[in-house]
C-alpha cells in the first residue's frame, strides 16, 4: 500500500465536511459572522503548521475509527457543536462522497486534481483571511512538491490504498441517489456512455460510447480544473441527506471492524497523539456564545436516526465533544494510562500527556 | 473480492535456502510465476528472483538475481518456447528472457508512459495491457510491436490467455471484460486479433478476471466492492 495517501484523505475528507457545514450553516441561517468564524477557525485548524508536518510523514492509512476521531474534533475547534447523530451523519456523507470521486477519477493522476479542487474552494471560503490563505498556499505547494512527479502506477495505487480504505462503504445518499449516480443498494453507477477514452474512439461496437477529453486540468497553485469532481455539489437547495433505513446485507461486514472492545488501538492513539499535538484548537471563551448545528432538518429528526443507527454502521469512537463530560475524559485517561508501557523512553511519555492535557481542558 | 490487484500473490515472503537468505519485497504489484522447476518472482524494486524447486524435498534454492527493471515488478508471464519468460513493470517496460540453462536477456521492451499491469506469453506472442487501457502485441523474440488495440476506457487489471485456443481476455476498470482471439497467418506468420465478445459487468471495476477452462469458453470475473466472483459461460 502507498504510504503518500494520508495527505489526500485528510484534505478531500475535511474539503467535503466543510462543504456539508457550509451548506448547513446557510441552510440553519447562521448568522453571517459566527458562521465565517466557524470556518474560520476549523479551516486554521487543519492547515496548521505542525499538524500538516506530521501529516505528511510517509505512513500507513490508520482504522476508519482513528481518523473519525480526527474529525470529530475538527469538527468543534470553534464555538459549533454537533450532537453525536449530526457527526455521524456528516462523517457518512463526507467519506461517502470523497469515495465516489476516488472511484470515478478517469485516470489515476486526477485524485490530483479533486484535491486540488477542494482546496481552490476552501481558499475561497477564507478569502479575507490573508494570513489563514498563505497556510493554505503552502500545504498547496507541499502537495505539488511531493505529488507532481509521480508515476501513473504510484497514483493507481494511492487510489486503491484510498479504495481499500473505503471498500464495503455503501451508505446512501440523497443527493447520489436523486441524480442517479448512487444505486438504491449503495453502489455507485459506473456510467459507460461518458467515459474518455484517452487516445481515440473505439471501432468495434460493444455499447460504449467514448471520446477523449477536450483539455487536461492544470496542476499548478492556480488554474482551471477542469475535472469537475471535487467541487462543491451542495447548495441551500439541495439538502444533505442519508437513508439508514433498512440495513443490507452487504453492511454485514462492516460489523468485523465495530466490534473490537477496545475502540482505539495502541498504535492509533500514538498516531492521535501525534496529529492532535499538532491541532491547537482555540477554547470558545465566554464573551462569544456557542450554538449547535444540526445536519437533520429538526430536532425530532436528529433524536430519531441517533435511536435508529443500525448498529452494524456505529463508529464506536471515544467521543471527544466540547461539553463536561468528566466521566468520558476519565475513561480516554484511563484507556492512556493502560497504554503507557514501562519501557517508552521518556519523550513518548510526555505526547501522551500532551494528549490527556487537551482532553481534561475540553 | 478483497484483493486489489485481482488473483495475483503478493510478496512479503523470506526464503532461508542454507546457501542464501532471500527476501523478496513486500509491496506493490509483486508478479509470481511458476515454471517447473523454477519459480519467479518479482519485487518492488525491480529485481526478478528465481528459485529452483527440487523435484523431491523442500530446499528451495535461489538461482538468479535478473536486475533489468527499475521499477516495482507488476506481472510475470512464461511459456515454453525460445523466449520463455516475460517480465513487466510499473513504468511500463517489459523484459523477455531465455532461460535455457542460465537466464539471458532477449529483448527490451520500452515504456510509452503507462504502468503496464499485466503480460501473457502465448505461442511466441506477447499480449500485454497498460493503465490507459491499451493492449499491446509483440513479437516475443524480437520485440517488435504488432498491434496496438484500444481496448478499455480505464486501467486494466487483468489479462489472461486460454492456450488451446488463443484466445486473449482482458478486464478493466471500465466494468468490461472483453474476449479477443489472437493467431497468425499462416502465410506470413503475422500476429493477428481479432474481437469476439463483450460483457460489461454494471457498475463493477473490474480487478480480476480469468478463463476458466483451458479453450476459453468460460470466464470469471470480481470486482472491487464486489464479494461475489460473476462466472460467464458459452451456451
Amino acid at each position: 500500500m502507498s504510504a503518500r495517501t494520508l495527505p489526500l484523505l485528510f484534505l478531500n475528507l475535511g474539503g467535503e465536511m466543510l462543504y456539508i457545514l457550509d451548506q448547513r450553516l446557510r441552510a440553519q441561517s447562521i448568522p453571517g459572522e459566527k458562521a465565517r468564524k466557524v470556518m474560520n477557525d476549523i479551516i486554521t485548524t487543519m492547515f496548521n503548521k505542525k499538524f500538516m508536518e506530521e501529516l505528511f510523514k510517509p505512513q500507513e492509512l490508520y482504522s476508519k475509527k482513528a481518523l473519525r476521531t480526527v474529525y470529530d474534533r475538527l469538527a468543534h475547534a470553534s464555538i459549533m457543536r454537533l450532537n453525536q447523530a449530526s457527526m455521524d451523519k456528516l462523517y457518512d456523507l463526507m467519506t461517502m462522497a470523497f469515495k465516489y470521486q476516488v472511484l470515478l477519477c478517469p485516470r489515476p493522476k486526477d485524485i490530483l486534481l479533486v484535491t486540488f479542487n477542494h482546496l481552490d474552494a476552501i481558499k475561497d471560503f477564507i478569502r479575507d483571511s490573508p494570513n489563514i490563505l498563505n497556510q493554505v498556499d503552502e500545504t498547496f505547494r507541499q502537495l505539488i512538491d511531493m505529488y507532481s512527479c509521480l508515476s501513473a502506477g504510484e497514483f493507481q495505487l494511492i487510489r486503491q490504498t484510498l479504495l481499500i480504505f473505503f471498500q464495503d462503504m455503501h451508505i446512501r445518499v440523497s443527493i447520489f441517489l436523486k441524480d442517479k449516480v448512487q444505486n438504491s443498494n449503495g453502489r455507485f453507477v459506473l456510467p459507460i456512455s461518458d467515459h474518455y477514452l484517452l487516445f481515440k474512439r473505439v471501432e468495434f461496437t460493444n455499447g460504449g460510447n467514448y471520446i477523449s477529453p477536450q483539455r487536461e486540468g492544470s496542476f499548478d497553485l492556480y488554474g482551471d480544473r477542469v475535472l469537475k469532481l471535487g467541487t462543491n455539489m451542495y447548495s441551500v437547495s439541495r439538502p444533505v441527506e442519508t437513508h439508514m433505513s433498512g440495513a443490507s446485507k452487504s453492511l454485514a461486514s462492516h460489523t468485523k471492524e465495530n466490534a473490537a472492545p477496545n475502540p482505539l488501538a495502541k498504535e492509533e492513539l500514538n498516531f492521535l497523539a501525534r496529529l492532535m499535538g499538532g491541532l491547537e484548537i482555540k477554547k470558545p471563551n465566554g464573551s462569544e456564545p456557542g450554538f449547535r448545528l444540526n445536519l437533520f432538518t429538526t430536532d425530532e429528526e436528529e433524536e430519531h436516526a441517533a435511536l435508529t443507527r443500525p448498529e452494524e454502521l456505529s463508529y464506536k469512537v471515544i467521543n471527544i465533544q466540547a461539553t463536561q463530560d468528566q466521566q468520558q475524559n476519565e475513561e480516554l485517561a484511563r484507556i492512556m494510562g493502560e497504554f503507557e508501557v514501562t519501557d517508552q523512553p521518556r519523550q513518548s511519555t510526555s505526547k501522551g500527556d500532551d494528549l490527556l492535557a487537551m482532553m481534561d481542558e475540553l | 473480492i478483497f484483493c486489489m490487484v485481482g488473483l495475483r500473490p503478493w510478496g512479503g515472503e523470506v526464503w532461508d535456502s542454507g546457501e542464501a537468505e532471500v527476501q523478496s519485497g513486500a509491496g506493490s504489484g509483486t508478479g509470481c510465476q511458476w515454471h517447473l522447476p523454477r519459480l519467479s518472482t518479482g519485487t518492488s524494486s525491480g529485481l526478478v528472483l528465481v528459485f529452483d524447486i527440487p523435484s523431491k524435498g523442500t530446499n528451495i534454492t535461489l538461482s538468479e538475481v535478473l536486475q533489468e527493471h527499475r521499477d516495482s515488478i507488476t506481472d510475470i508471464a512464461s511459456e515454453d518456447g525460445a523466449a520463455d519468460l516475460v517480465t513487466a513493470d510499473d513504468s511500463g517496460a517489459l523484459c523477455v528472457w531465455r532461460s535455457k540453462d542460465e537466464f539471458s536477456l532477449l529483448t527490451k521492451i520500452s515504456a510509452f508512459g503507462w504502468t503496464c499491469s499485466s503480460v501473457k506469453l502465448w505461442n511466441g506472442v506477447i499480449a500485454a495491457g497498460y493503465g490507459n487501457g491499451q493492449i499491446r502485441l509483440y513479437e516475443a523474440t524480437s520485440g517488435a510491436l504488432r498491434a496496438t488495440v484500444s481496448a478499455h476506457a480505464r486501467w486494466i487489471y487483468a489479462l489472461d490467455v486460454a492456450p488451446l485456443t488463443g484466445k486473449l481476455l482482458s478486464g478493466a476498470e471500465d466494468s468490461y471484460v472483453q474476449i479477443w482471439k489472437l493467431s497468425r497467418s499462416p502465410d506470413t506468420g503475422d500476429i493477428e486479433i481479432e474481437h469476439c465478445y463483450s460483457e460489461c459487468v454494471t457498475d463493477t471495476q473490474l480487478c480480476g478476471a480469468r478463463f476458466c477452462d483451458p479453450e476459453g469458453n468460460s470466464f470469471a470475473a470480481t470486482g472491487y466492492d464486489l464479494s461475489e466472483i460473476v462466472r460467464y459461460g458459452q451456451v
